[in-house]
């Protein structure tokens, strides 16, 4: 079976899971990536912040959204191996259990919000302990089922709004100082959102857990065979991936005020996330990022050049299939052979 | 209840479509276990053909349908060597995001050219009545198409050397490669031939539904509900497969509306691969 | 003497095919029992039964006086048994490292990465892969991918270890270097059932021999006993020199 070796695979750094939990922070810390994402979360957070900048702001939250989903969507597909074509689910439901705990319960935003990652990350754990049995391709096809049936059950379920959506009244924002300041507010929530997707991916790549996903990932059968509980880690990841994406989901709605199925869960943006981690490295923790920012660009672009939004899928699958075909490591891949020692410091 | 045992029948003759949709992505599969997400894309063509070639010239799409299947064939060649050739012999994880991009790419071009209006291959085929109820004559015109394709495609795969060539391959490629088998040859054949019989599938539901650029979804899902219930790469089990799925669909009409019927397929599909999950897809070939 | 694999009644078919029909026989702990027969006796399908990569239709499977029928693959690894397959799996894009890794950390001692390097090392050493600690598994030849899947099974510190063909596509000198890797894995205790083609080799390491004929136990004994066995020379009727190195071999 050939596999593309410029696969990025586990970075292990000895002499770590042993220690105390807090001695293991500064075990954690005292390596260079970390620092790494601190220093882009700070960027994100004062670049616009001191130029006053609000267009600025409102492209990095995107961004950061963006990162956001493909970070996560990267424990799937690229540690586990498994494509989650509808990811956007975890964001969308995310958004919609905040809205209703917002709007009908009056929760406040930071509750809310992480109440709606919880929900969402069980009924993941759910769904995944049923469909995580079946192999990669069936699993695929049964994400985009679950996608499009919580869509249709959303779509015809009044008391969140049916197909017109859910509207939140302004003065939600009064516990956060007024419209505008909820704005950034919310903005610097995404941004450490952000920043604690990437810690995920790192801590989990380099544990224990995170070998044995990419164990499964490389060969399943085999992992199996070595002892890798393959169904509960794949369960697991399923269902870890779901959090920040829901997290993520319950802010942005919250921040738009408003959200209706169509739109919250549209496959097109699930897709494209697919593109972004594939574009920038499936396995690595700095691909998805750098691909999301990197996709983000060009889709800003193609929009301004192209009228026909159609085309943006097709520009994409011409994206997709091109880093299938030729460079299947993406971005990273391609980096690592270039320079192999990066390999351990961007990992 | 004749109501109910009319929809049954209705149900076999629109079924006998959905298998021969299905054994074009089921002998694709069996051959080089790559699951191709241009399945869908590829019916919207056929069903785009039934259109185009009949509007204006007065043709019967029945006509159209050996034009199709040839057309159908070289686009999968055509396909194979672009998308999927460089994949084959790749983890899973590829193959499938190798087609779903070709297939992005497919349906974004089709929905530039074509948007997403409903289109309507009008046909007037008289039916057979039986009491109150009638079989409309463009079903029963499908099914006996669809058996007769069906047919062809046994016929092709048991006696003639690329169907044997093709069941060697399926078996095992390294030994069939061993034996002198051009195998990769008889991929891009194979794939070929799962393509036309797709597009064909979509030529014959265009004579039964009005379609959109983005129909190929759904057809997609029941040819995969039936892949799985028919068996991995059997295309006999396909047929019968689609037979099973129509009776399903058959017996649901009466009392569900239509937009429930996704639903209730996925259900299915999760259902039958949870309860047979090695014996229907032996998928890694450890 | 105590059982460390006790097999009873196995049986396992596929469609119309009996692949392994009311299997029965032992292994004692750090016993080397070899499992011979024609191609197509069942043995492979033996090993998946055992692995739980198969459920048999019928028997038991008892694994240190616990009853291991039909469970799956990863909870028998973490039982203690390790398995060395016949087409090499190596996971392709992680390190010779990596690969053993896995096996240390999720076998039998649920270790930590850390300690799990420690017993890395010490398989890599045993097979002589220690200097290619950080290539990729893809980038090694056969010979090392063969080491790879012993490194790896070793790395879990298994009590049977399941060997499937391990000298297939060897030259003589690699040929020779695994035999003295299997002499030192026998003289740690390990137990091992191998399945094993070079006939002189399995007779000569063997303390027991079980010769599958069609899916059936033919014969089983002493690898002396067995060599004169006139069943089991029919079985392998036609091919002289096999029989020619059971004879050596056994010797």
């Amino acid at each position: 079976m050939a596999v593309d070796e410029r696969t990025s695979t586990s970075v292990l750094q000895p002499s770590f899971s042993r220690l105390p939990l807090a001695s293991r922070a500064l075990a954690f810390f005292g390596r260079p990536f970390p620092w790494l994402i601190i220093a882009v979360a700070a960027l994100f957070a004062a670049l616009p912040l001191w130029t006053g900048n609000v267009p600025l702001r409102e492209s990095l939250l995107l961004a950061a959204v963006y990162i956001t989903l493909a970070s996560n969507l990267n424990l799937m597909i690229g540690y586990a191996g498994y494509v989650n074509f509808g990811n956007i689910v975890f964001f969308g439901l995310g958004g919609y259990i905040g809205m209703f705990l917002i709007s009908t319960l009056g929760l406040p935003l930071i509750i809310a919000v992480f109440a709606a990652g919880c929900l969402v990350s069980g009924l993941a754990l759910l769904f995944g302990l049923g469909i995580l049995g079946l192999r990669g391709a069936f699993f695929a096809l049964a994400t985009i089922g679950i996608n499009e049936a919580v869509k249709a059950f959303i779509t015809n379920f009044e008391p969140w709004g049916g197909a017109a959506g859910i509207y939140l009244p302004l003065d939600v924002f009064a516990e956060l100082g007024g419209p505008a300041n909820a704005l950034w507010v919310v903005y610097f929530a995404l941004v450490a959102v952000m920043a604690a997707s990437l810690f995920l991916s790192y801590g989990i790549k380099i544990s224990k857990f995170g070998m044995g996903l990419q164990a499964i990932g490389q060969n399943e059968d085999a992992a199996a065979v070595l002892g890798v509980p393959t169904r509960l880690y794949k369960s697991l990841a399923y269902a870890i991936s779901a959090f920040l994406p829901a997290v993520a989901g319950a802010l942005y709605y919250f921040k738009s005020a408003f959200i209706e199925p169509g739109g919250a869960f549209d496959l097109t943006l699930s897709i494209e996330a697919i593109v972004m981690v594939m574009l920038g490295g499936h396995g690595t923790v700095t691909g998805p990022a750098i691909g999301a920012f990197l996709y983000e660009e060009l889709r800003g672009a193609l929009l301004t050049m192209d009228a026909f939004s159609h085309f943006q899928l097709v520009i994409a699958g011409a994206v997709l299939l091109l880093i299938v075909l030729f460079a299947p490591g993406g971005l990273m891949g391609v980096v690592y052979r270039v320079w192999p020692r990066l390999r351990k410091v961007l990992p | 209840m004749t109501g109910v045992l009319v929809s049954l029948i209705d149900g076999v003759l629109i079924g006998s479509v959905y298998g021969l949709a299905a054994m074009g992505l089921t002998l694709i599969w069996g051959v080089m276990n790559v699951i191709n997400l241009t399945h869908g894309a590829l019916i919207v063509l056929g069903m785009f053909a039934a259109y185009f070639l009949t509007a204006g010239s007065g043709l019967s799409p029945y006509a159209t349908l050996p034009l199709v299947l040839a057309a159908g064939f070289a686009f999968g060649v055509v396909l194979y060597w672009i998308a999927v050739h460089r994949v084959v012999e790749r983890p899973h994880l590829m193959s499938l995001l190798a087609t779903f991009a070709a297939n992005m790419m497919l349906i974004g071009i089709g929905t530039a050219l074509w948007s997403t209006s409903p289109y309507n291959v009008p046909v007037s085929l008289p039916g057979i009545s039986w009491g109150y109820y009638t079989f409309t004559g463009t079903h029963i015109a499908a099914a006996v198409v669809a058996l007769i394709i069906a047919s062809l495609l046994y016929w092709l795969l048991h006696y003639t050397r690329i169907g044997k060539a093709i069941r060697a391959v399926s078996n095992n490629r390294q030994a069939a490669e061993l034996v002198g088998i051009p195998t990769t040859r008889v991929l891009s054949f194979a794939f070929g031939l799962g393509a036309a019989l797709a597009c064909v599938s979509g030529t014959l539901i265009a004579t039964l539904f009005p379609f959109t650029v983005l129909s190929g979804n759904a057809y997609q899902l029941k040819s995969f509900v039936v892949t799985v219930l028919g068996g991995l790469g059997n295309p006999a089990g396909g047929l019968l497969g689609g037979i099973t799925l129509g009776l399903v669909e058959g017996l649901a009409a009466p009392f569900m509306p239509i937009s429930w019927t996704p639903i209730i397929e996925f259900a299915l599909f999760v259902a039958v691969l949870i309860l047979y999950p090695r014996g229907i897809f032996a998928f890694a070939k450890a | 003497m105590t059982t460390l694999l006790e097999i009873a009644g196995l049986s396992k078919r596929f469609g119309g095919v009996k692949a392994v029909e009311n299997l029965s026989f032992n292994v004692g702990p750090g016993e080397i029992v070899g499992l011979i027969g024609p191609n197509g006796a069942g043995k492979s399908t033996a090993f998946d039964l055992i692995n739980g990569v198969f459920k048999p239709d019928r028997g038991t499977i008892r694994f240190d006086g616990e009853d291991i029928t039909g469970l799956r693959p990863d909870h028998i690894a973490r039982r203690g048994i390790g398995r060395a397959h016949q087409i090499v799996q190596p996971l392709a894009g992680m390190t010779v490292m990596e690969n053993c890794l896995v096996g240390a950390c999720f076998g039998r001692e649920d270790l930590s990465i850390d300690a799990g390097e420690e017993a890395v090392r010490e398989a890599a050493h045993f097979v002589g892969l220690d200097d290619r600690l950080n290539t990729y598994a893809s980038a090694l030849t056969t010979a090392g991918k063969k080491r790879l899947e012993l490194a790896r099974a070793l790395s879990a510190r298994p009590r049977l270890l399941l060997l499937d063909e391990v000298l297939a596509g060897l030259n003589p000198t690699e040929t020779e270097h695994m035999i003295t890797v299997l002499r030192r894995i026998k003289a740690r205790g390990i137990a091992m059932l191998m399945v094993e083609h070079v006939m002189r080799v399995v007779m000569s390491l063997s303390d027991w021999i079980v010769v599958m004929h069609l899916g059936r136990k033919l014969a089983e004994g002493h690898p002396r006993e067995v060599a004169e066995n006139p069943e089991v020379i029919r079985a392998y009727l036609g091919d002289a020199s096999e029989i020619a190195a059971f004879a050596e071999g056994a010797s």
